[in-house]
């Protein structure tokens, strides 16, 4: 093991690893790509045309890099809070119900308070976002710790409760008033509407708020004495539990964390659509777009580090804004994009394993027969193993 | 309206109903039982049971000129074979690429949904109904007042989810194939240094339960006689919740099945006679998640899960 090294080989060394782990999900999601071309030859669809409109809508000019930003919010803020979930060893799938729950309560607030100024209606919102997601996650988060439930298991069956929970309230309570059956609400007080960044383009400031929870995660996880401890559990329970620390409260504070997270993003589509308000017409996956999962690939695809994670959400969210594209080009339906999206997750989590191994093939081949050493730090690499150590863990 | 409820006839219809329903969640949860004994975590059920059930309902729309190939024996054979091949690649994923098996059925689920639903909007467009399968009465048991009407007046899918019951048990318990699932569930090394092929054993296990969803998308769709987008609705999802309720165990599994059967039936039955209504019958259809919930803070204290479950195989590691 030696201590000294040729600096231009330690960065080389620096870089090889990354630039291989992001190489490696790239080429799981062109292969997805690929077996989605398949899917719409047999379809008869033109696979050429309709990923040259994926790829034009999804970045093409000013306004598509800007509806992709805004595909990629919810991506975002639901990565990073799987980032604090997993790294503390923690399965959270509940993003879909833990988004609900944020959405609900933020505009529960706005409908109750629409009067207050703007200034102070929109912080709030976004709060009672993060309370409404933090408690969603924090059930399985104590049922986990307290009672021993597996958590992958009830965040999935929150999900479900969220979801027939919000069609119950928009078919109800909260349905607005004398209009057709339709399942939302009434538009919600103009002073809780996210604002419009300056540019002339769909940005609100939901974007800047996606990027600064995601310095607030980084920030939780890798500088705080809190964060040290979440990842101290994930990394090894048993160690942790020796050593003073409290197990069962830091799972229970991951799942509220990660929840929080996914709240604000429920609270973002809300007050951040163009609609601005709450709309439950085609089931509750419609409102979410799925982002309680793709958070997820877009975490992974991230080395589960909030700030890559940035990069990889928007990548990911391109590939969803420019999906809409490819369905309206080559005229099939929109479950296409659903489908698509099922065949990168597929293909990205497959990819993660190969990615460690190329990842420590590029170590040996830079370090030329030195061997990795100190690599174990590296943050793809610790990300699996943790993901690894957790699902294995006591359910 | 609730004494509508309680009435000989309607309490036999809804407990007969009970045993059908219960038998897509047997079903795929028999599977994934198989599966996890293996220490294979398959969350994909929900995709895979969507998967098999558009196979059967459209293989079954279209029998006109398609002479036995729209038969009923030719749908479920073609929902078997759509399932075989969803175990392949979901084989591939964990056992040579080692996905997360957390994750890596939220892929799958999201592919069956969508691609189930595509295919629906894409092939066929309008809820059409199908001749799906009928009732075999089995006789002399069959006569037997309310009880021949709620076990053996069902279709042969039913029969086979309950025969399927002992079946599992004596294959897992007293077979040499039960005995290599549960070693490399438990401790593969261990199993490998005997010259068990892990990963062929747990390849086997896959196959079969991704065959058993498919097979429960398929008598779902027999009993709705009607597809529809995500037309499981979780059930999927549910039954991998089973197999923890029935501690790994096929005849515990039977129990949480019938249990969601009873429950299934009764929110249908409400709402039928009109008991529950609008908005009220998106509470109720809450009620199969929570009491999953419940009944997952009331089992999780006693049970030992298979120690492997979850863990890819690498001898090298």
């Amino acid at each position: 093991m030696e201590k000294v090294q040729e600096p231009s080989v330690g960065l080389l060394r620096r870089l090889a690893r990354p630039l291989a782990g992001a190489a490696v999900p790239i080429f799981a999601v062109l292969a997805a790509l690929l077996v989605g071309a398949i899917m719409l030859i047999a379809l008869d669809a033109n696979a050429i045309d309709g990923y040259k409109a994926l790829f034009s809508g999804a970045f093409g000019g000013a306004d598509e890099l800007a509806d992709t930003a805004i595909k990629s919010m919810p991506l975002l803020l639901v990565g990073v809070g799987i980032c604090i979930a997993f790294r503390a060893g923690v399965i959270n799938i509940g993003g879909e119900g833990q988004i609900i729950a944020g959405a609900i309560l933020s505009t529960l607030v706005a409908l109750g308070l629409p009067g207050l100024p703007r200034i102070i209606l929109v912080p709030l919102v976004l709060l009672a976002g993060a309370i409404g997601g933090g408690i969603w996650g924090a059930i399985p988060g104590a049922l986990k710790a307290y009672a021993n439930v597996n958590e992958i298991l009830s965040t999935i069956m929150m999900n479900i409760v969220a979801a027939q929970f919000m069609s119950f309230l928009l078919q109800d309570w909260l349905i607005e008033e004398g209009a057709i059956k339709i399942q939302q609400t009434e538009r919600l007080s103009e002073n809780s509407h996210l604002p419009l960044l300056p540019g002339g383009t769909r940005l609100h400031l939901g974007v800047l708020i996606a990027i600064l929870v995601a310095v607030l995660g980084y920030v939780l996880l890798f500088r705080s004495a809190l964060g040290m401890r979440l990842r101290s559990v994930g990394h090894n329970p048993h160690a942790s539990r020796y050593a003073g620390m409290a197990v069962k409260k830091s799972i229970v504070q991951a799942l509220a964390f990660s929840g929080a997270c996914a709240g604000v993003a429920g609270a973002v589509l809300v007050f951040g659509s163009e609609s601005h308000r709450l709309i439950g017409e085609g089931g509750a996956a419609a409102f979410t777009q799925n982002a309680g999962f793709n958070g997820i690939v877009a975490a992974l695809f991230g080395g589960l580090h909030p700030l890559t994670t940035i990069p990889a959400s928007f990548l990911f969210g391109g590939l969803l804004q420019g999906g809409i594209d490819l369905q309206r080009e080559v005229q099939v339906p929109g479950a296409l994009i659903v489908a698509l999206n099922g065949l990168v997750v597929i293909f990205v989590v497959s990819s993660l394993k190969a990615r460690g191994r190329l990842g420590a093939w590029a170590d040996r081949f830079v370090t030329s027969g030195s061997g990795p050493s100190d690599v174990a730090t590296d943050a793809a690499d610790e990300a699996r193993t943790e993901v690894a150590a957790t699902s294995g863990g006591d359910a | 309206m609730w004494s509508d409820f309680f009435t000989v006839s309607v309490i036999v219809a809804t407990l007969a109903s009970a045993v059908r329903f219960a038998t897509p969640f047997l079903l795929a949860a028999l599977g994934e039982t198989i599966g996890q004994r293996s220490g294979v975590l398959n969350l994909g059920v929900e995709g895979v049971m969507l998967l098999g059930a558009f196979t059967a309902y459209y293989v079954r729309l279209n029998p006109s000129g398609w002479g036995w190939a729209g038969s009923l024996p030719a749908a479920i054979l073609a929902a078997i074979v759509v399932g075989a091949l969803m175990g392949l690649v979901y084989a591939w994923m964990t056992l040579v690429m080692h996905a997360e098996q957390g994750i890596s059925g939220i892929g799958v689920f999201l592919f069956g949904l969508g691609f189930t639903d595509l295919l629906f909007q894409k092939q066929v467009g309008v809820p059409l109904p199908i001749r799906g399968l009928t009732p075999w009465k089995i006789p002399l048991l069959g006569d037997i007042p309310h009880i021949g009407d709620i076990f053996f007046n069902h279709n042969p899918l039913v029969y086979l989810a309950y025969i399927l019951v002992p079946v599992i048990t004596i294959m897992i318990n007293r077979t040499t194939f039960g005995l290599n699932i549960r070693a490399v569930g438990e401790t593969p090394e261990a199993a490998d240094t005997l010259g068990v092929s892990v990963n062929r054993i747990r390849l086997g296990a896959i196959l079969l339960g991704n065959i058993l969803a498919a097979l429960a998308g398929a008598a779902l769709v027999m009993n709705t006689n009607i597809f529809q987008q995500n037309l499981t609705a979780g059930q999927g999802f549910i039954a991998v919740a089973l197999v923890y309720f029935g501690a790994w165990r096929p005849g515990g599994v039977m129990a949480g099945a019938l249990l969601f059967g009873i429950v299934s039936s009764t929110v249908l039955q409400l709402k039928t006679l009109g008991i529950v209504s609008g908005a009220a019958s998106a509470l109720t259809a809450m009620a199969p998640a929570l009491l999953t919930i419940v009944v997952l803070v009331i089992v999780s204290r006693r049970i030992g899960q298979p120690s492997a479950l979850t863990r890819p195989f690498d001898r090298d590691a």
